[in-house]
């Protein structure tokens, strides 16, 4: 039986007699993810690339608009799942606008902490990833011991590793632990002294510094023009994050930096991740101080399922959780597009609803699609082994590339 | 730079403007996109493209509304342009002529919807595959319905 091919490269037709086609991926061990690259090579000169994306389509638009609000959160997770909380409070921010609720100071604070733990965590992967794929085998196994001890610690609070799906609509779903905290700064200091090993292995190591220096290098404008955000726009130089020019949840009282790069190549992607991992570190620390005490959910029949003692006693309270849990929550008619600063850029809602249950349309715009709607030109006229620094560095995740 | 700055600078070029959660809204027909945003672009400093898709509303005429994002760095502003456009004639002008991120996404919404971007050269399936048939995206595709690009096992 015979079965056609699923992608058209443009380079099937266009290619020189002189140079080589190359395919990697999709299933490669480099592309963590899936994602094809073909190449046109000339010696060992990549002349042209083509990206080839979709590989891990899961039709998540299709389904948001057939679940209640609360049954899209698991979906969410699976965004980006090195940051899944990241992504469960930008979604929850987005329906908590159309409804116009405000939530809890406690639960502002925590949000804004959690979402600055799991950055942390999320940039020791990709990081990890990538001087792995290098051949740093050691600063890989120490980043990866960091991040452990975090999914370890947020499974304590969450109940799972990687996929929280902590966020309630107007709250949370519980309360910290017992003792979240203090092992909490137990494992800040243990980070900080990890990161320091990697400094020094890393920060002037030769073979690390060809590998990265000048290569897959982009200016601010380019950037920009290929829509790119987050840590790989910031180390073009320019200093844009929403965190501080439109603050959202507790950002505009932290005393944070918004670090940059200079030449936007592999090593300033690098440097930046690693400065904004000591900003996350110091923003937790802050916000461990500022956690007020006080309820963690709003106090409203709309959205927040009653108390377990009002259900067991009350019908009121029965048929409120009847209709929260069968017809879920209902949101009022309109349109809001809300964007977050998740650690690979700006994460975009855009949810349209028509006053029922579920969502009328609810389009996520991932920061890995745009990045590798223009990964092509930080591949041209590298070499072939640049392919893999420079896509470890643009640290691109399936899940939210491809929805 | 306030957003009715935005409103009179443009004025002609959209049918209706509102504000909604704080981001200005413009509303326009499909022949006045390009020059339009090349005016955001070139003039009022909105260098970021952030997103586009579109909505469907199938009992309505026209049938569905493409929706753009734009975001600029300088003003730290924000702004959602809408254009409807008939089932019919699903078109709008292409804007990769003016920022480069609108080629992948491009491709998305108009193998997600069907809708045509006058220009484009680039319209392979990006997130589907060679071959699929129908628009997912679009109300009348039901969900369950099954594509497969290998035969299920018997």
């Amino acid at each position: 039986m015979e079965y056609k091919s699923p992608v058209r490269s443009y380079l099937e037709e266009s290619a020189d007699p002189k140079n080589v086609l190359v395919n990697l991926g999709p299933s490669h061990p480099a592309t963590h993810g899936t994602i094809q690259v073909i190449a046109e090579l000339d010696g060992e000169t990549v002349k042209k690339a083509d990206i080839h994306c979709g590989y891990l389509h899961r039709g998540f638009e299709k389904e948001a608009e057939h679940h209640t609000y609360h049954k899209i959160i698991p979906y969410t997770d699976r965004l980006n799942y090195c940051s899944s909380l990241n992504n469960n409070f930008a979604y929850a921010a987005t329906v908590e606008a159309l409804l116009g609720i405000e939530i809890t100071p406690r639960c502002k604070y925590l949000r804004t902490l959690l979402a600055e733990y799991n950055r942390i965590a999320d940039h020791v992967t990709c990081i990890a990833a990538t001087v792995m794929e290098l051949g740093a085998m050691t600063a890989f196994l120490y980043l990866m011991t960091i991040r452990d001890y975090i999914f370890e610690h947020l499974n304590h609070l969450t109940g799972a590793r990687l996929t929280y799906s902590y966020v309630r609509i107007g709250g949370m779903a519980r309360d910290l632990p017992q003792g979240w905290l203090e092992r909490l700064e137990e494992i800040l200091q243990f980070h900080e002294r990890y990161i320091e090993r990697i400094h020094g292995l890393l920060d002037r190591n030769r073979i690390f510094i060809d590998r990265t220096r000048n290569t897959g290098a982009l200016s601010t404008e380019q950037a920009l023009n290929w829509g790119y955000t987050g840590p790989i726009l910031r180390s073009t130089g320019a200093a844009i994050d929403i965190r501080k020019d439109s603050p959202y949840l507790a950002y505009d009282e932290l005393d944070f930096e918004v670090p940059v790069g200079i030449k936007g190549d592999n090593y300033d992607r690098y440097y930046v991740r690693m400065r904004e991992m000591d900003e996350s570190v110091r923003m937790v620390r802050q916000l461990v101080k500022m956690l007020p005490e006080g309820p963690l959910n709003v106090s409203d029949h709309r959205v927040v399922l009653p108390e377990k003692k009002h259900l067991y006693g009350e019908t009121e309270s029965v048929i409120n959780h009847f209709k929260l849990i069968m017809d879920g929550i209902q949101v009022p008619a309109g349109e809001v597009y809300l964007s977050h600063e998740t650690p690979n850029g700006e994460l975009g809602f855009y949810l349209v609803s028509d006053g029922s249950g579920r969502p009328y349309k609810l389009h996520v715009r991932g920061p890995s699609f745009l990045h590798m709607g223009g990964m092509h030109t930080l591949l041209e006229g590298y070499q072939l082994a640049d392919i893999i620094a420079t896509f470890g560095s643009m640290n691109m995740i399936g899940g939210e590339c491809d929805r | 730079m306030a957003y009715n700055t935005i409103q009179t600078e443009l004025q002609g070029l959209f049918e209706r403007s509102w504000d909604s959660f704080r981001m200005l809204v413009l509303e326009l027909p499909a022949e006045n996109l390009l020059p339009l945003v090349t005016r955001l672009k070139n003039d009022l400093g909105f260098n970021l493209f952030l997103d586009v898709t579109a909505v469907d509303y199938p009992a309505r005429e026209p049938r569905f509304d493409v929706v753009y994002h734009f975001y600029s760095v300088s003003h730290n502003k924000r702004v959602r342009l809408k254009v409807p456009v008939s089932e019919a004639e699903p078109t709008v002008p292409t804007l990769t002529g003016l920022y480069g991120s609108a080629n992948f996404m491009e491709r998305e919404v108009h193998e997600m919807y069907g809708i045509k971007f006058a220009g484009n050269p680039d319209l392979r399936p990006i997130l589907l595959y060679e071959g699929f048939v129908g628009h997912p995206l679009r109300k009348d595709y039901p969900i369950d319905q099954e594509q497969p690009l290998v035969d299920y096992r018997k």
